[in-house]
């Protein structure tokens, strides 16, 4: 188990500052969401952990040292929203997931690898060879998840993987998720605008506005009783449905 | 709110957009100016050699050398060209000894007689063209003349201009003997030429107008437009039009600065007294200095061109003067 | 896609183009050594000869055959064509694909310097190289080889850089593949297919520009000689003989054509990719006879009946017959009244929308038994007669505002468009209800607004402007589809507080399309389910969470989260995937995925019942949903 540290993070596109001196802690084997309004950063924070966005300051620590961004293994893995655009169409899924493996294996090894992998996120290993184009959005974002997990990741960072997702399989997912934690004592960084969705999967919450951190702590802690006033606007926002709404605004 | 700010003024993007279009075609010219300098420096061997012919005497060679400068150091060339082109002296030929500038001046003022009827000619039959063929043609209706009008556009295209000249000349100057086959003279001589110059270009730019065209009536806010029950007419012209004319001159501009070079072999088969029959006859004479400000032209027109296409984007389309580079 | 046989060759256009190239090739290899020794045979008393039996194209002024000239040269025509493609193609690859390998730094330089390039017509270019190189055949291939390279590398780039912006390229990537391997193997691969297209179509323009060349007298020099060589010489005698400048001339235009049309045919210009090969055919939906909107007794009940659909049926044309994604949908509302229509992707409840807002295209076909938009029939057809009830009493809303609003013309006057082809308002008049709108909708400084063009206002402002737009009438209804699925949060509360404060304030109905439960029960007074285009329930959205009876729509609420889900048990999963409109089964449409599901759901289809509640199409409406089977079919 690991815990990811964020200190003093800051990335700048040209004079724009995306993240503005971030320090969050993710600790070890929670999950941990991240919530906040599209342009907050909080896509940034995960993409600067991988070495995807250049940092202009701060260190993304794990279990107090650098993260590796060269070489084979990384223990930092991460999935992405869209599942139609993040498995390559001329690749199969198994070789999607090989390609991950931090190792090189023979053969049968290799083959067994991929099955309990595809098995391990409710998919047939006999699809291996299936292109992703037969696959339905939800099986995709499965792909994703089982190649993300084929890296041995310490660290396993979800950004928005069910917002590209039909309602009907986004319980699926969320499930998935939890089970897959659950097992493996991951820790892993749940990015959602959905609060209802993190309020779900996560022990922990870290609201995000404008390139900063307005909030954290135990889920539980932050949507009951928010200490920020743009938590508090966030919940506010929330769709309600209207029997309940109509109670809560005449309070009797 | 967070909402209030992220509106921007629009004056700002003009300024900036100015200022990033000029800075680039300033650099645009200075590498134009640049490279057309070196050329003489990069010619193999002696250029005034080269030009004069292996029995010039020698002290002939030596003294037009000097005469162009080619004795001194690199740099002092530079600058001395630089402050010549300022002036606007562009130099000597080597063979007539006649001023560069004043034969450029008079050829160019020819090519652009060619080349701007052309223009305007390639734009009236591509637009509508492409116009009518995109709304007729929408979503898989009259596959048979859609199927004409692509094969027609393709076949047209692929006929090289000097094909097209050659073409037209055995046509209507050979055969029939409605237009003169050569030279500049009286308002028949033009037809043929701009004729030629137009056909292969108005085809290709009539397909470019309607592929953009089909991509932007199924945009959503055509959409929202016939759901404000506009008239087709007002839907077709002024939502979808402006919007397929801004992605065809992104992609024509290059194409109508290759209709300025096209010139060149149009000049050929005319005899036009153009930019284009100095350019070839000096490169097959070596007349450097008059090559090096042909060049100079020809580039510096294809630059204006492109900046003025940039310029006709942002008009219509005020979005493009954001962006980068 | 099947890969059975190449795209290029599933068009009869593709296979004249491979043909023709095929023909080519064989000409090049053979006619050298067939006709080589007659092509340059002289025949000093045959010079500038006209078309005769023996020389079909006449001679040139050494008394030697065109015709046989004009075969033999397109070896060299050719060699030189694929040689300077394939110089210029590497060189454009090599520069497109540097700026994805080296460092930022170095790559921007790079990606700079070819659009300063791409600048200059490549003519000038060759023109410009062709001095400095020296006047001859190989000059002439290097100078046309780096000329086209710069265009060239720009598509490269650019298909490349997309593709490397990709998810996959960034998850192949954190995996820790190395970068010239992750060119190799994810973006070279998916942009081939447009780079051997545009390779092809760059080999006819190869042509052309050798062909130029050679015929202003500085590519091929003599001996040698190509068709653009053939055409000079022949240029000079086109008075006495036409054709000696006209073959090599037809030379070109065919061999231009089979690079062309073999390239086009590749990039699906035919057709052959996006469009099915179907013809459209005329639907033959069962029109039911019109009957008129019944007056006399109904006629108080039905006063404020805003919209009444019944019997709604969408088809297209596919394949196999036509496809309908909406089956005979039923819809009234009344005054004042928000309904929602929820469902997965694919159920058809943006085309009910579509249909209602009298907005399907072409080959979309609209039936439906009545279609009464405030007491007008709109099945009419003619446009003229409800165009201004349309423009003025409906307002359509839809998902997302970064595209519904057209980026060319400012707001104002896309507000005030409809209000003076519909309320003949002038132009002042028109452009002040359009601020006065803006400045209904709460967006600040109206006036300003009205002058911006859309990119310069927020999503949540461009959404606003919509709202406004379809105020600029007195509107009856609002029809929004997904209006807020592409905002934030918090401008989502403010644009459904918006829709509701239009609703109290003017009595307009409102029909909302979501795919979220959440947003449709938070503002509708009423919620329908749709599956497989048709509505299966129909229930008072406050009864949603407690009172549903349709197994589907007890599992569209228990698989997505809300404030209140019990955490410590699974959301509800649903097995299977949703019905393929193409591919509809007998019985009950959701059968399949059913944990409910009997025999009867296989054979015979539940109609909607009426009831105390609502109404529900299902066998098995009263049963209580099985958990167990629920997590059992996961």
């Amino acid at each position: 188990m690991s815990r990811l540290d964020f200190e003093d993070v800051t990335v700048r596109y040209g004079h724009h500052t995306v993240l503005d001196g971030v320090s969050l802690t993710v600790p070890e084997g929670q999950i941990m969401g991240l919530v906040g309004e599209s342009g907050s950063g909080k896509s940034t924070l995960a993409r600067a952990a991988v070495g995807l966005a250049p940092l202009a300051g701060g260190r993304v620590l794990l279990d107090g040292r650098p993260v590796r961004h060269q070489g084979r293994r990384r223990p930092v893995q991460m999935v992405f929203q869209d599942p139609f655009s993040s498995l390559d169409p001329r690749m199969s899924i198994g070789q999607s997931i090989v390609e991950a493996l931090p190792e090189r294996l023979r053969r049968a090894p290799r083959a067994a690898e991929i099955a309990r992998l595809l098995q391990l996120v409710h998919l047939d290993p006999a699809r291996a060879a299936d292109a992703p184009s037969r696959l339905s959005g939800g099986q995709r974002q499965r792909v994703a998840i089982a190649r993300a997990l084929a890296g041995r990741p310490a660290v396993i960072l979800a950004d928005e993987i069910t917002s590209a997702l039909d309602v009907s399989v986004q319980g699926a997912i969320l499930n998935l998720v939890r089970e897959m934690q659950r097992e493996t004592g991951l820790t892993v960084l749940f990015i959602s605008h959905n609060l209802a969705v993190v309020r779900y999967v996560a022990t922990h919450v870290a609201v995000m506005a404008g390139g900063r951190i307005v909030e954290q702590g135990p889920t539980a802690r932050v949507f009951s009783s928010p200490a920020s006033d743009y938590t508090r606007e966030l919940l506010a926002s929330m769709p309600v449905p209207a029997a309940r709404r109509h109670l809560s605004q005449n309070p009797i | 709110m967070l909402v209030e700010e992220s509106a921007r003024g629009t004056r700002g993007h003009w300024g900036r957009f100015a200022a990033r279009r000029a800075r680039r075609l300033l650099v645009s010219l200075w590498i134009l100016v640049t490279a057309s300098f070196l050329m003489i420096q990069l010619v193999p061997g002696d250029p005034v050699r080269a030009a004069l012919g292996t029995s010039a005497p020698a002290d002939l060679v030596a003294s037009r050398r000097s005469q162009l400068g080619l004795d001194e150091p690199l740099l002092n060339q530079y600058l001395g060209y630089l402050q010549n082109l300022l002036t606007g002296d562009l130099g000597e030929s080597i063979l007539t000894q006649l001023p560069v500038a004043e034969t450029i001046g008079q050829r160019l003022l020819a090519t652009l007689s060619l080349a701007l009827p052309a223009f305007v000619l390639t734009f009236a039959i591509a637009v509508p063209v492409g116009v009518v063929m995109a709304v007729a043609t929408r979503r898989g209706r009259r596959r048979r003349t859609e199927l004409t009008f692509v094969g027609t556009s393709i076949v047209l295209g692929s006929i090289p201009e000097f094909v097209v000249c050659v073409a037209l000349v055995a046509v209507f100057a050979v055969n029939l003997g409605i237009f003169p086959a050569a030279g500049r003279d009286g308002i028949e001589s033009y037809v043929l030429p701009v004729l030629a110059l137009s056909v292969g270009p108005a085809a290709v730019m009539a397909r470019i107008v309607r592929v953009e065209m089909l991509a932007v009536l199924d945009a959503d806010y055509i959409r929202t437009a016939r759901a404000k029950r506009l008239s087709s007419l007002r839907v077709n012209l002024r939502h979808a039009l402006p919007n397929a004319l801004t992605a065809t001159l992104t992609l024509s501009g290059i194409m109508l600065a290759t209709m300025v070079a096209g010139t060149v072999l149009v000049e050929a088969v005319f005899a036009w007294p153009g930019l284009g029959g100095t350019i070839v006859s000096s490169i097959q004479s070596r007349d450097y200095p008059l090559v090096q400000s042909a060049v100079l032209t020809y580039g510096a027109i294809a630059l204006t061109v492109n900046t003025l296409a940039d310029v006709a984007i942002a008009a219509i389309d005020p979005r493009s003067t954001i962006g980068d580079s | 896609m099947r890969r059975d046989r190449p795209e290029v060759l599933r068009t009869p256009v593709g296979i004249v183009g491979i043909t023709l190239l095929g023909v080519l090739a064989v000409l090049a290899v053979l006619a050298p050594l067939l006709w080589g020794e007659r092509a340059t045979a002289t025949d000093t008393y045959d010079i500038l000869a006209g078309p005769s039996a023996q020389h079909w194209a006449g001679t040139d002024n050494l008394g030697r055959d065109i015709f046989f000239r004009t075969l033999v040269a397109t070896r060299l025509s050719l060699v030189l064509t694929l040689m300077a493609t394939t110089l210029g193609v590497g060189l454009g690859l090599l520069l497109g694909m540097a700026p994805l390998l080296l460092p930022r730094r170095l790559g921007r330089p790079v990606v700079a310097f070819v659009n300063l390039l791409l600048g200059f017509p490549s003519l000038l270019m060759v023109l410009f190289l062709a001095v400095i190189l020296g006047v001859s055949t190989t000059s002439a291939v290097l100078a046309i080889g780096i000329a086209i390279a710069p265009p060239f590398a720009r598509l490269a780039h650019t298909l490349g850089a997309g593709v490397a912006d990709l998810d996959y390229v960034a998850a192949a990537r954190i995996s820790g593949v190395h970068p010239l391997r992750v060119v190799v193997r994810h973006v070279l691969p998916n942009v081939a297919e447009p780079l051997v297209v545009n390779a092809t179509v760059t080999a006819s323009s190869v042509l052309l520009a050798f062909g130029g060349l050679s015929f202003l007298g500085i590519g091929v020099q003599p001996p040698q000689y190509d068709w653009g060589r053939l055409m000079q010489d022949g240029l000079s005698s086109i008075y006495t003989n036409p054709l000696a400048a006209l073959v090599p001339g037809i030379a070109f235009v065919l061999t231009g054509l089979a690079f062309n049309l073999t390239g086009e045919a590749a990039a699906g210009t035919f057709g052959a990719k996006a469009r099915s090969r179907a013809r459209w055919r005329p639907t033959r939906t069962r029109r039911v006879a019109v009957r008129p909107s019944r007056p006399d007794e109904q006629e108080d009940a039905r006063a404020d009946v805003v919209l009444d659909v019944r019997d709604l049926v969408v088809s297209f044309p596919g394949p196999c017959g036509s496809i309908s994604p909406v089956r005979g949908v039923s819809i009234t509302l009344r005054s004042g009244e928000a309904v929602g229509v929820v469902g997965e992707s694919g159920s058809g409840k943006s085309m009910t929308a579509l249909a209602i807002a009298q907005l399907i295209e072409e080959p979309g076909r609209v039936t439906a038994e009545r279609l009464d938009f405030c007491r007008t029939d709109l099945r009419s057809g003619s446009r003229a007669a409800t165009d201004a009830l349309l423009g003025t009493s409906l307002a359509v809303v839809f998902q997302d505002p970064m595209t519904s609003l057209n980026p060319v013309m400012r707001i104002g006057g896309q507000l005030a468009e409809g209000a003076r082809r519909h309320q003949g308002l002038t132009r002042q008049d028109a452009a002040a209800r359009a601020v006065d709108r803006l400045r209904a909708v709460h967006l600040r400084d109206p006036e300003r607004r009205a002058r911006q063009y859309p990119h310069e206002l927020s999503g949540g402002m461009r959404q606003r402007a919509m709202i406004g737009m379809g105020l600029m009438g007195t509107p009856r209804l609002i029809v929004a589809d997904e209006p807020t699925t592409a905002l934030d949060m918090t401008v989502q509360r403010q644009v459904l507080d918006l829709l509701e404060e239009t609703r109290h304030d003017h009595g307009t109905a409102l029909l909302m399309i979501s795919h979220d439960v959440s947003v449709v029960s938070s503002i509708c007074d009423r919620v329908l389910v749709m599956y497989a285009g048709r509505i299966v329930e129909d229930l008072p959205s406050a009864d949603l969470h407690t009172k549903a009876r349709h197994p589907y729509t007890r599992a569209l609420i228990g698989a997505v989260p809300d404030m209140a889900t019990d955490l410590h048990a699974p959301l509800d999963t649903i097995s299977g995937h949703p019905v393929d409109p193409r591919h509809l089964p007998v019985g009950c449409a959701y059968a399949a995925r059913c944990p409910l599901v009997s025999e009867r759901c296989r054979q015979e289809e539940p109609t909607l019942e009426a009831d105390a509640i609502g109404e529900v199409a299902c066998w098995h409406a009263d049963e209580p949903a099985r958990a167990e089977t629920l997590e059992a079919v996961r």
